[in-house]
C-alpha cells in the first residue's frame, strides 16, 4: 500500500486555484523531486503533506503505520535565523520538542537521539558552535539533522541547495542520497535545481495547471528535457 | 563611606525596598522575554504596545477608577493579541498597524487628559506617565504584592515552555510542521509582554520600557553566542544595571526610568567593545 496517497487534490493559495486534479501515491523509500514554475502550487502542496493547511478539495490519505508527525520537514532559512544566536546542539535537539508531549525538559533519550543525528550529517564537531558563525551548506546539514530528530519516515525538503555554492550542493545530495538508500527514508524534495536533484530521483512530479505524475525520471526527462518544452 | 551612609539612610525606609525588589523583578522578567521579542522580530509590537498602556492608564484616571491596573492591564493585553494577528496578516503591513495604534493611543491618551483631568498639573502627571516618576517610585503593598506574584509566574512559564519558546522562535514553521501549537505560543508570548509592559509602566514609565525590553538581550548577544547564554548573561546584565539605575537615581537625586535606562546603554556600550575586541 502507497505510504502518502493524494487523490483529485485541489490547491489554492489565497483564494486562487493554482492546481487542480492532483493524483499521486509515494511508496516507502521513494525519492520524488516535485518541479514547477513560481506560483505553480509547490509550496501550497508541501504545506498541505504536512498538515499545515487543508486542501481546497480532494484528499491526502497516509498508510496506517505512518502518522502525520512522523514527517520531517527542512524549510527554506529565512534571514531573521542566519544571525541567531544558538549552538549547533540547540537547533539539532530543538527537533525533539515533538516527542516532549507532556514534559517540559529534554532527557537522555533526545540528547542521544541528536548526537546520533550531529554525528550522521558530519556536524558533532561542531556541536558547541555558534550557528550563526557557520556556512550555508553547514547550517542545512544542522537542519537536516534537527528534521530527522523530529522524524525518520518521511522527509519534505523545500529547495535544500538554494544559495549553496556546488560543492556544498554535492555534499547535501549525498547525504540526502544516503538517508534515501541506507535509512530507507521516503524523500520528498521540492527543487530549481533539476538537472542535479534528478540524478538520485525515483520518481517527479510537475506541478502547474495540469500537473503531471512520472513513476520515472525517464519518463519525465522524456516528455520535458529532450526536445520537450524545456531545452 | 559618605555613599554608603547616605544609601542606608534610604534603605532604613520601606518604599526604597520596595522599588528595589520592583525594579530587579521587571528587570528579570522583561530581559528573558526581551531576548524571544528581539529574536522573533517583535521588538515593535513591545513598543506600540507601551503607548497603548499609556493611554489605557490615562482613561483609567480620568474615569477615577481607584485601581488603575483594572483599566489598563486588559486593555493592553486585548491590543497585544490584536497586534499579533495583524501581524500575521499579510493583507494589512503589521508594521503600520503598529506605528498607527502606538501614535493613535499617545495622542488620545494626552488629549483626554488635558480635556477630562481634574489635576492641577497636567505635565507633569503626563511626563511622570511617559517616563516614570520623577523621584524615587512609592508603591502600596498590594501593588508589590500583585508585582512579585505576576513576575514568578512569568519566569516559572519562561523556565518551563524553554524548549518550546526557543522552537518557535527559532524557526516558527518547522515547530507548527512538527506538531508544536505555535499560535497557542505567539500568544502567550503576547499577553506576557503585556503584562511586562503594565508592571514596568510604575517603574521606567511607558515611553521607556522597550528600553528594558531590548539593550539587555542586544547587549547579551554582543558577548554570547547560543540562545542559552544570551538568555542568561540578558537576566544578569538587567538585574544588575536595575539595581546600580536605582542606586545612583537614590545618590544623584535623578529620575529612576531613566537612570536605569543610562545604565543599560552603558552595558550595551561595554558589550558592543568588548564584543568587536573578541571578534
Amino acid at each position: 500500500m502507497a505510504q502518502i496517497k493524494c487523490a483529485d487534490l485541489t490547491l489554492a493559495y489565497e483564494g486562487h486555484i493554482v492546481c487542480e486534479h492532483l493524483d499521486f501515491e509515494i511508496d516507502k523509500g521513494d525519492y520524488v523531486c516535485i518541479v514547477g514554475d513560481n506560483g505553480s502550487g509547490k509550496s501550497t502542496l508541501m504545506k498541505a503533506l504536512l498538515s499545515l493547511k487543508a486542501p481546497a478539495k480532494g484528499s491526502i490519505s497516509f498508510s496506517d503505520d505512518l502518522l502525520s508527525r512522523d514527517i520531517g520537514y527542512l524549510p527554506q532559512q529565512s534571514e531573521a535565523q542566519k544571525d541567531f544566536p544558538a549552538s549547533v546542539e540547540e537547533v539539532v535537539i530543538s527537533g525533539c520538542v515533538s516527542s516532549l508531549k507532556n514534559r517540559f525538559f529534554m532527557g537522555k533519550a533526545e540528547r542521544l537521539e541528536a548526537m546520533q543525528n550531529m554525528k550522521m550529517m558530519g556536524i558533532y564537531h561542531l556541536a558547541k558552535e555558534s550557528y550563526r558563525n557557520l556556512s550555508g551548506g553547514q547550517q542545512q546539514r544542522v537542519l537536516l539533522a534537527r528534521a530527522l530528530c523530529a522524524a525518520k519516515s518521511v522527509l519534505i525538503l523545500d529547495e535544500p541547495v538554494s544559495g549553496l555554492d556546488p560543492k556544498a550542493a554535492a555534499d547535501m545530495y549525498g547525504l540526502i542520497h544516503h538517508l534515501n538508500k541506507h535509512t530507507g527514508t521516503t524523500i520528498i524534495m521540492v527543487t530549481h535545481d533539476i538537472e542535479n536533484s534528478l540524478r538520485d530521483a525515483s520518481k517527479v512530479l510537475k506541478m502547474g495547471k495540469n500537473p503531471e505524475f512520472f513513476t520515472s525520471v525517464e519518463a519525465y526527462r522524456k516528455a520535458f528535457i529532450d526536445g520537450g518544452e524545456a531545452k | 563611606m559618605n555613599i554608603l551612609h547616605v544609601l542606608g539612610e534610604y534603605f532604613s525606609y520601606q518604599f526604597v525596598w520596595f522599588a528595589l525588589i520592583v525594579g530587579v523583578l521587571i528587570a528579570l522578567c522583561s530581559s528573558l522575554f526581551g531576548v524571544v521579542l528581539v529574536l522573533k522580530r517583535f521588538s515593535f509590537i513591545g513598543d506600540g504596545l507601551s503607548h497603548v498602556a499609556f493611554g489605557a492608564l490615562a482613561i483609567a484616571t480620568v474615569v477615577g477608577i481607584t485601581d488603575n491596573m483594572l483599566i489598563v492591564l486588559p486593555v493592553t493585553v486585548v491590543c497585544a493579541i490584536l497586534l499579533l494577528k495583524t501581524g500575521q496578516n499579510t493583507k494589512i503591513k503589521g508594521d503600520a498597524a503598529i506605528a498607527m495604534v502606538s501614535a493613535g493611543a499617545l495622542a488620545l491618551g494626552y488629549l483626554i487628559m488635558s480635556l477630562f483631568s481634574s489635576s492641577g498639573n497636567i505635565a507633569g502627571d503626563v511626563c511622570s506617565t511617559l517616563f516614570g516618576s520623577f523621584s524615587i517610585i512609592t508603591l502600596a503593598r498590594y501593588e508589590v504584592a500583585l508585582c512579585i506574584v505576576l513576575s514568578v509566574v512569568v519566569i516559572a512559564l519562561f523556565v518551563l515552555l524553554y524548549n518550546r519558546i526557543f522552537s518557535v522562535t527559532f524557526d516558527e514553521s518547522f515547530a507548527r510542521a512538527s506538531g508544536t501549537n505555535s499560535s497557542l505560543y505567539n500568544l502567550l508570548i503576547a499577553v506576557i509582554t503585556a503584562v511586562i509592559i503594565v508592571l514596568a509602566m510604575n517603574l521606567v514609565g511607558s515611553l521607556l520600557i522597550s528600553a528594558l525590553l531590548i539593550f539587555p538581550s542586544l547587549s547579551a548577544m554582543r558577548i554570547a553566542r547560543t540562545f542559552r547564554t544570551v538568555v542568561i548573561f540578558s537576566a544578569i546584565i538587567s538585574t544588575v544595571c536595575a539595581v546600580l539605575g536605582i542606586f545612583a537615581a537614590i545618590l544623584l537625586s535623578t529620575p529612576v526610568g531613566p537612570t536605569v535606562v543610562a545604565s543599560d546603554i552603558i552595558a550595551f556600550l561595554i558589550c558592543y567593545v568588548v564584543g568587536k575586541i573578541r571578534a
